[in-house]
């Protein structure tokens, strides 16, 4: 049974409808209100705050700590500067994606990888012959997640730092409502956002901060399905729907390598040796069977569709994760992918899928099909390949204050 | 040598902008003429109070058509609209009922009031989108003229016919009643509860001088039903920014496509030469010439004041003298230093939706009553909202505004000083009611704008003050707006076309009148 997170007792009652899922063993609240409706919004407009404490984290320290994350990551930790952190994925012998995450340098030699898929004792297993430390942390650092247009103003209130000066993918120590904190400029939302870690005991506090102004800055607490659709929009991946972890899955074509999932720019097949290195370079001369792309569908052609059955369009309010085929043609006679995940965008007023497609039908502007069942029948919806993320304002990476 | 434009278009409102971005996007060089100093015509967001942004006068966005989002790629240039899904109607006795959008939170709070009714709501629901749904594709079709029965005409005749040959018997019966019946006893056939019946009801009588017990209103009904935004039928929501910041969106749409705009700069007339439109003269004494005009005006400035009587056919000028406006609708904005408290208001999330104050179906009747000989209700029906709940672009941290629409306000085409003084009344009666039910609203009023009907015509240049251009009311509708044989956005005067909300499909911040325009400037193709 899942257990409760540090901010439960502040989630609980929040959360209206009781709607809960399981995330990494502990209740995570799905929406606090009956409809994820204005928590998204709250993400694009004010800004929402998220209990991201059942993350799970684990701390690399000692001599050798730059040597083991770069054993692991498919990117150069070498480069990694402290204060500094790295989108990256790590894989199995055979290339394949078993997670993917951020990586913090809090240290010269300390480490602290954030992750879906436990991975202590696969790092101890890469961690022969090197002098470091490694530790599940993820029971001793709660966190949360203040994410959207607001959240830098929000947050500026309650700390010392200054956070126009905290760069897109930057942390720092410091203090949050008189609480030592590690605030990342990071998020699952494509937006301006910041995740601020803490001790457990801390943590309520901090939240009760946040709560305390949220009217000042358009604030709601929101669950996994706004955040679900706001990462979407940010073409930001999602384990279980989007790919596979290698460790959760035997059958090799259920896996996926890092170019297959529109991450070939994080490879690098140069650095020191490091875990499926080997099988990446090989993939990178050989060719991937995939390519991960954006879709935008043809809500006209589907309208027609569910016209001719004497319905109104259902666009997807909320985002949908399966394997719906794709095809080449029309006709369906030649398979070319799936796609993943996809959901209708308000902010972009698009139907937009994430997609996995065989290279040759996956350039820009290349013009497939998807299936939609209606009424059991199979119809074919003509989409557009097109790039990701879908959104992505400026605010995300911007230095200072820029459009609140 | 001056330059000629393809097309001029008089007035930078919604569809005045919508048509000019259609044209431009076309090839067509354009030039947009607005008389005041920011565009948008009634969509516009002003910063009356200093750091606090007022949707001055229209205030929610629902019925903006999807294909003009999805063709001008508004999102593109700033579309962004969140919703405003609740509505919370307190009552006099401090009862309240609320309007989630949870089918189970919305079965048990109408349990509260009738168990019938409770039972009632999802199937009157459907049936509404149903009705929505099959009236839908008439906003998309150029209405045809029943008096000339050409080939398009009959075609269109033909399709409409089709379509609604199409519904089942129940729906088509339903469907007949709502474009005859008052919009009370269409809600009588379903509900027992006098709140659900009047906060339901009213939408019925908006923009109308009209009361819920008046034949014909039920149809305004359905219009409300027919918005759907991010393909949602019923959805209402406020754009980031305010409503102007939809018509920045088209404006910089059609910018973006070529078109010129320019404002201050009112046109006193329209240059018609052989009976043809040639151009444009601005009040500046300024002439440009284009080879079309269209008018974004309302059909009495568009036929009675930018052109002369004798260029028009004396049963058509009849015809446009006897179109109703009679402004109905108020308008108060304030800047408020805190969110005030309903005191019947179970869950201050609800401050984020609709607010309504329409406490019995009798209190909206009496409020026509005031106002049906003049005047404006001693306790009016309003409707309320907040954006800055959930918008932090509209006023500073902590700050709100609110907009209060407000029904009945009639034209009052006294002199000042006394329609000063009555201005005053009006936005007195309108805050002292709404204290009825918030009673620290008044502690927390940094600035007020009242608006009245009169104040509406002489600030944006609506006809006695109607936020349609025109009531909508059936007569008014299709084929009659905004005159029978006229519907198809030309006018007796060669190359001269009107885009505004006077014209099909009718009020309201639809761009549906500025596509159809630029449909058929541009010969049917877009």
């Amino acid at each position: 049974m899942a257990r409760n997170s540090p901010l439960h007792s502040r989630t609980e009652p929040l959360c209206r409808g009781s709607r809960w899922e399981e995330w990494s063993g502990f209740l995570a609240a799905t929406m606090y209100e009956l409809d994820h409706v204005h928590e998204y919004h709250a993400i694009r407009n004010g800004c929402a705050l998220f209990d991201v404490s059942p993350l799970l984290k684990f701390d690399i320290r000692g001599r050798d700590a730059v040597a083991l994350v770069d054993r692991v990551i498919v990117r150069d930790a070498t480069q990694c500067r402290v204060g500094q952190m790295l989108y990256a994925t790590w894989c199995d012998d055979d290339g394949m994606v078993i997670d993917d995450g951020t990586v913090a340098r809090l240290a010269d030699d300390h480490f602290r990888m954030t992750a879906s898929v436990p991975i202590l004792g696969w790092l101890e297993d890469g961690a022969v012959g090197l002098e470091v430390q490694i530790e599940d942390v993820s029971e001793k650092v709660a966190g949360v997640a203040v994410q959207g247009p607001t959240s830098r103003d929000l947050l500026q209130r309650l700390t010392h730092h200054d956070l126009s000066s905290l760069g897109f993918f930057r942390c720092t120590t410091t203090d949050v409502s008189g609480v030592p904190s590690l605030i990342s400029r990071t998020g699952y939302t494509g937006d301006l956002g910041y995740e601020v870690f803490m001790d457990p005991a801390d943590v309520v506090h901090v939240w009760d901060s946040i709560m305390e102004i949220a009217g000042d800055h358009q604030l709601l607490p929101a669950g996994t399905i706004a955040l679900d659709l706001a990462r979407l929009e940010g073409g930001l991946l999602l384990i279980d729907a989007d790919f596979t972890s290698a460790f959760q899955t035997t059958f090799h074509v259920k896996k996926t390598s890092p170019y297959e999932l529109g991450l070939g720019w994080m490879v690098d097949l140069d650095k020191d040796f490091y875990i499926g290195q080997q099988a990446l370079r090989s993939e990178n001369e050989r060719g991937s069977r995939w390519r991960t792309v954006g879709l935008e569908l043809d809500v006209v052609a589907m309208e027609q569709f569910y016209a001719e059955w004497g319905m109104p369009l259902p666009l997807p309010q909320r985002p949908w994760a399966d394997e719906v085929p794709v095809y080449a043609d029309a006709d369906q006679t030649r398979h070319i992918g799936r796609g993943t995940s996809g959901s209708w965008s308000p902010v972009l007023k698009k139907y937009i899928v994430i997609a996995r497609l065989e290279p040759e039908y996956a350039g820009l502007g290349s013009e497939v099909f998807i299936e939609e069942m209606i009424e059991a029948v199979s119809h074919s919806v003509p989409a557009t390949v097109v790039s990701m993320p879908f959104f992505d304002p400026p605010r995300k990476r911007a230095r200072g204050a820029m459009e609140s | 040598m001056t330059k000629t434009y393809d097309a001029i278009v008089v007035g930078g409102g919604h569809n005045g902008l919508t048509c000019a971005a259609y044209l431009a996007r076309a090839g067509r060089s354009v030039l947009v003429l607005e008389a005041r100093h920011v565009l948008g015509g009634a969509a516009v967001t002003e910063e009356i109070y200093p750091g606090f942004k007022f949707n001055v006068y229209s205030y929610v966005v629902s019925l903006l058509r999807p294909e003009v989002i999805r063709e001008l790629e508004l999102a593109k240039h700033g579309l962004q609209i969140h919703p405003i899904d609740s509505v919370f109607s307190p009552m006099e006795d401090g009862n309240h009922i609320v309007f989630p959008t949870d089918p189970a939170q919305e079965r048990d709070e109408l349990k509260r009031h009738s168990a019938r009714d409770a039972e009632m709501m999802p199937r009157f629901t459907d049936l509404m989108y149903k009705m929505a749904h099959a009236v839908k594709p008439i906003l998309g079709y150029v209405p045809p003229n029943p008096s000339r029965q050409g080939w398009r005409d009959l075609q269109t005749t033909r399709q409409l016919g089709k379509h609604v040959g199409g519904l089942d018997k129940r729906t088509f019966s339903e469907l007949t009643k709502l474009m005859t019946m008052s919009v009370d006893d269409f809600l009588a056939e379903y509900f027992e509860t006098d709140l659900i019946r009047a906060t339901t009801g009213l939408s019925g009588i908006i923009g109308t001088m009209l009361g819920v017990k008046s034949p014909g209103t039920a149809y305004v009904l359905l219009h409300h039903y027919m918005g759907e935004l991010d393909g949602a039928y019923t959805a209402w929501g406020a754009q980031k920014g305010g409503t102007g910041a939809v018509s920045d969106a088209i404006a910089s749409a059609a910018l973006s496509y070529g078109a010129e705009i320019k404002l201050e700069a009112p046109v006193s007339e329209v240059m018609v030469k052989n009976g043809s439109a040639v151009g444009v003269a601005t009040e500046q004494g300024d002439e440009f010439y284009a080879k079309a005009v269209v008018s974004g005006c309302d059909p009495k400035v568009t036929f009675r004041k930018l052109v002369a009587e004798k260029e028009l056919p004396a049963d058509f000028v009849t015809a446009v003298d006897n179109i109703k406006f009679r402004g109905s609708s108020g308008k108060v904005n304030l800047a408020l230093d805190r969110l005030p408290t309903f005191t019947a208001m179970p869950d201050p999330a609800l401050m984020s939706g609709s607010i309504a104050i329409s406490p019995s179906v009798d209190y909206i009747e009496r409020a026509y009553d005031d106002a049906k000989y003049g005047g404006f209700s001693q306790r009016p029906c309003m409707e309320v909202e907040v954006p800055t709940t959930v918008d932090p672009t509209m006023a500073p941290p902590g700050k709100h505004v609110m907009s209060i629409f407000v029904q009945y306000a009639s034209y009052d085409a006294s002199e000042a000083p006394s329609r000063d003084l009555r201005r005053d009344a009006f936005g007195d009666a309108v805050i002292d009611t709404l204290s009825e039910f918030a009673p620290d609203l008044k502690d927390v009023i940094l600035h007020k704008q009242v608006l009245t009907p009169w104040d509406m015509e002489h600030t944006i240049g609506l006809t006695e003050g109607n936020i349609f251009q025109g009531e909508l009311t059936l007569d008014q509708l299709f084929f009659f707006r905004p005159v029978t044989g006229w519907a198809d956005y030309r006018t007796p005067i060669r190359n001269y076309y009107q885009c505004g909300s006077g014209t099909h499909p009718g009020g309201g911040v639809t761009a549906g009148p500025g596509r159809l325009a630029a449909r058929e400037i541009l010969g049917g193709k877009l």
